[in-house]
């Protein structure tokens, strides 16, 4: 997860993160067909390549704040499969409990701060987490993932003021899918150049194609290294597309299928691959190792889900308030 | 020693910020201006423009980054000007701070200290002026306090930050030139309410801006021949009912007087609560004073007349002994 030294197996280590999350989120829209996973269910599917390409640009020791759409954010983050899974079924086993479900994934130990359900809400949370490193003169960044819907929030542009005025060490990681749920960037947007806003506070911007795991990594490895010597914020627009709908309920009826064709043909799991085989780097069989490794991953997480147990309801009114402490 | 409740709540912060480097205070005009309310004067020269963070008008925003430095291991004391403006920062108070611990199964702890002034009486009109603590008190996952003497104003802050979750303070706006004793032991909790005045026929119970028209009421009352008990709140979430129901159990008789509206407000809960719970201890039926529903109107006797006033209060009292 954390940068390696051993530049020669990225390629495929970056590969292999995408399954993970390619093949958890598929069957996690199969158990929601079967009733095993409720609530609102975002999947992630076509834009992998954003997740994986940044937080394999980080340390451990940073932070991370995401979306309601971060089921691939955690995972890559080191949030055990497992653990995502027993929060989607609801199981005291989940990485909260139980208490979070698919858009409220927590970690402490993978500095991990969510999971965020409300579009924007995690961008004053990392501004936040970045002033206490400042204060307490900590190297570490704070990475804020937000799609372009975030960027019409008010508190999108208090928070890049705040950044760029307070000098806070935060890599601003703007997933654009060019869909705010229904409404398309143009019909929401009068500046559709996201980085021409965040530069106007000023801070450093840059666009990358976000189909591209490679060019996503080499942009946030640049990036992260800004946000680290001059802790400065810095703001990367990564252009993807989800090829599903925003969540189970939605019918997807505002997109052009020709459009999400078009797209589909830029599939990091199909292209990435196809370049690395090209390339001499990956062969079939390591290819279908890694696709077995993930599938295998994936029916470990979802025996142990249904194996676990439901949290007591007499914990009902736990982690309301922390417990006073002594006797 | 005698003193006013903002040089209370001026002791209580330098204190905080001498004795943790972990505190904080941010908020709009704290550091160069001095604090709106003049509490923080003289503390940017002393503790410097990083900890006496002057921010821009962005509630939201800076609310928000309290929440994430909170997280990240400070002790921030964010300051948001009024109640009013408190609306703006609504979503990451209700939507971040109070949930985060819940919703992350117990790994995340809020320790964020919020100050606001509240309250009506200074001819500010209806968007600086209004009492919205029960809006807070509704919120599981946070908690409400409402300093009304400078003893409290002294000594609710330390607790506070040593909360390990939210906690929002209520500072009326008519208090901050309120002078009073401040006891040699100020040092307090913030789990129960206080009983100002013991008293044995009626209990009058209250908090914030309307503790003083309480007391000042009861004073009248008492050369009328009727003792009336006054019991300041201190805490609006989570509610200390037992010495609440104590009271009630003794005098039979409650009089709740809240400058909220009376509509859905705190008055209303605690009726309620002393309605389920103590129903057959009440010898007259119980009683709420509250704001008249108007959006606080400028002209000074409109506003007095929006307002309870200690003159109502013991009018209500008087009434209810001689029914």
């Amino acid at each position: 997860m954390a940068r390696s030294a051993d530049a020669k197996s990225l390629p495929r280590r970056l590969l292999a993160d995408m399954l993970r999350i390619r093949r958890l989120e598929e069957k996690c829209a199969e158990l929601y067909g079967a009733g095993k996973i409720r609530g609102f269910l975002h999947l992630y599917i076509g834009e992998e390549a954003c997740a994986v390409g940044v937080l394999h640009a980080l340390t451990m020791d940073d932070n991370i704040a995401a979306t309601y759409r971060e089921h691939g954010h955690a995972l890559v983050r080191g949030v055990p499969m497992e653990a995502i899974m027993a929060e989607m079924f609801g199981k005291a086993t989940g990485c909260c409990g139980g208490r979070g479900g698919s858009m409220h994934l927590f970690d402490a130990a993978a500095r991990f701060y969510g999971g965020n359900a409300i579009v924007g809400g995690s961008l004053p949370l990392a501004a936040g987490l970045a002033l206490a490193d400042k204060m307490q003169g900590r190297k570490r960044i704070t990475a804020c993932f937000f799609g372009d819907g975030a960027v019409a929030e008010g508190v999108f542009h208090e928070t890049m003021n705040l950044a760029a005025l307070w000098r806070l060490p935060v890599l601003f990681c703007c997933e654009n899918n060019f869909y705010g749920m229904g409404t398309a960037l143009h019909r929401a947007h009068a500046q559709t150049d996201l980085c021409a806003k965040a530069a106007a506070y000023p801070m450093a911007t840059a666009r990358v194609d976000g189909m591209d795991v490679l060019a996503v990594h080499t942009a946030a490895v640049q990036a992260a290294a800004r946000v680290r010597e001059d802790s400065r914020p810095f703001f990367l627009e990564m252009q993807t597309y989800r090829f599903r709908a925003h969540s189970m309920f939605d019918p997807d009826l505002y997109r052009d299928k020709a459009e999400i064709a078009a797209w589909k043909q830029r599939d990091p799991l199909d292209t990435f691959p196809a370049r690395l085989k090209a390339e001499g780097k990956l062969t079939d069989e390591e290819l279908l190792v890694l696709e077995r490794a993930a599938e295998a991953e994936v029916a470990a997480a979802v025996e142990a889900a249904e194996a676990a147990p439901l949290a007591p309801v007499a914990d009902l009114l736990k982690d309301v308030y922390t417990p006073e402490a002594g006797p | 020693m005698r003193t006013s409740y903002r040089e209370a709540l001026r002791q209580a912060l330098h204190e905080a910020l001498s004795d943790d480097p972990r505190v904080f205070l941010m908020g709009e005009d704290v550091g160069r201006y001095g604090g709106a309310y003049a509490v923080s004067k003289g503390f940017y020269d002393e503790f410097g423009p990083e900890r006496i963070r002057d921010t821009p008008l962005s509630e939201l925003g800076f609310v928000g980054a309290g929440i994430g430095a909170a997280l990240g291991g400070m002790r921030p004391i964010v300051e948001v000007m009024t109640v009013n403006f408190s609306l703006l920062a609504l979503d990451q108070i209700v939507n971040a701070a109070a949930v985060l611990r819940h919703m992350s199964g117990g790994q995340f702890s809020v320790p964020l200290v919020i100050r606001m002034a509240t309250g009506a009486g200074r001819q500010l009109a209806a968007q600086h002026s209004h009492s919205l603590e029960n809006w807070y008190a509704h919120i599981p996952g946070i908690r409400v306090l409402a300093p009304a003497t400078v003893g409290d104003a002294r000594g609710m802050l330390a607790p506070a930050l040593a909360d390990p979750d939210p906690v929002v303070i209520f500072e009326h706006a008519q208090l901050y030139n309120l002078e009073g004793e401040l006891p040699a032991d100020w040092r307090c909790g913030i789990r129960r309410a206080a009983v100002r005045r013991p008293g044995s026929q009626v209990t009058v119970v209250t908090y914030g801006g309307c503790l003083p028209k309480a007391m000042a009421a009861a004073e009248r009352l008492a050369a009328e021949g009727i003792e009336a008990e006054v019991i300041d709140l201190r805490v609006l979430r989570p509610l200390d009912m037992e010495t609440v129901m104590d009271s009630v159990r003794k005098t039979h008789r409650v009089l709740v007087v809240d400058e909220g509206w009376k509509s859905g407000s705190l008055a209303g809960e605690i009726l309620a609560r002393i309605a389920e719970d103590g129903f057959y201890d009440l010898d007259a039926p119980p009683r709420r004073l509250c704001s008249v529903e108007v959006p606080t109107p400028y002209a000074r006797h409109l506003e007095e007349a929006a307002l309870p006033q200690a003159e109502q209060i013991a009018a209500a009292v008087r009434e209810m002994l001689n029914a």
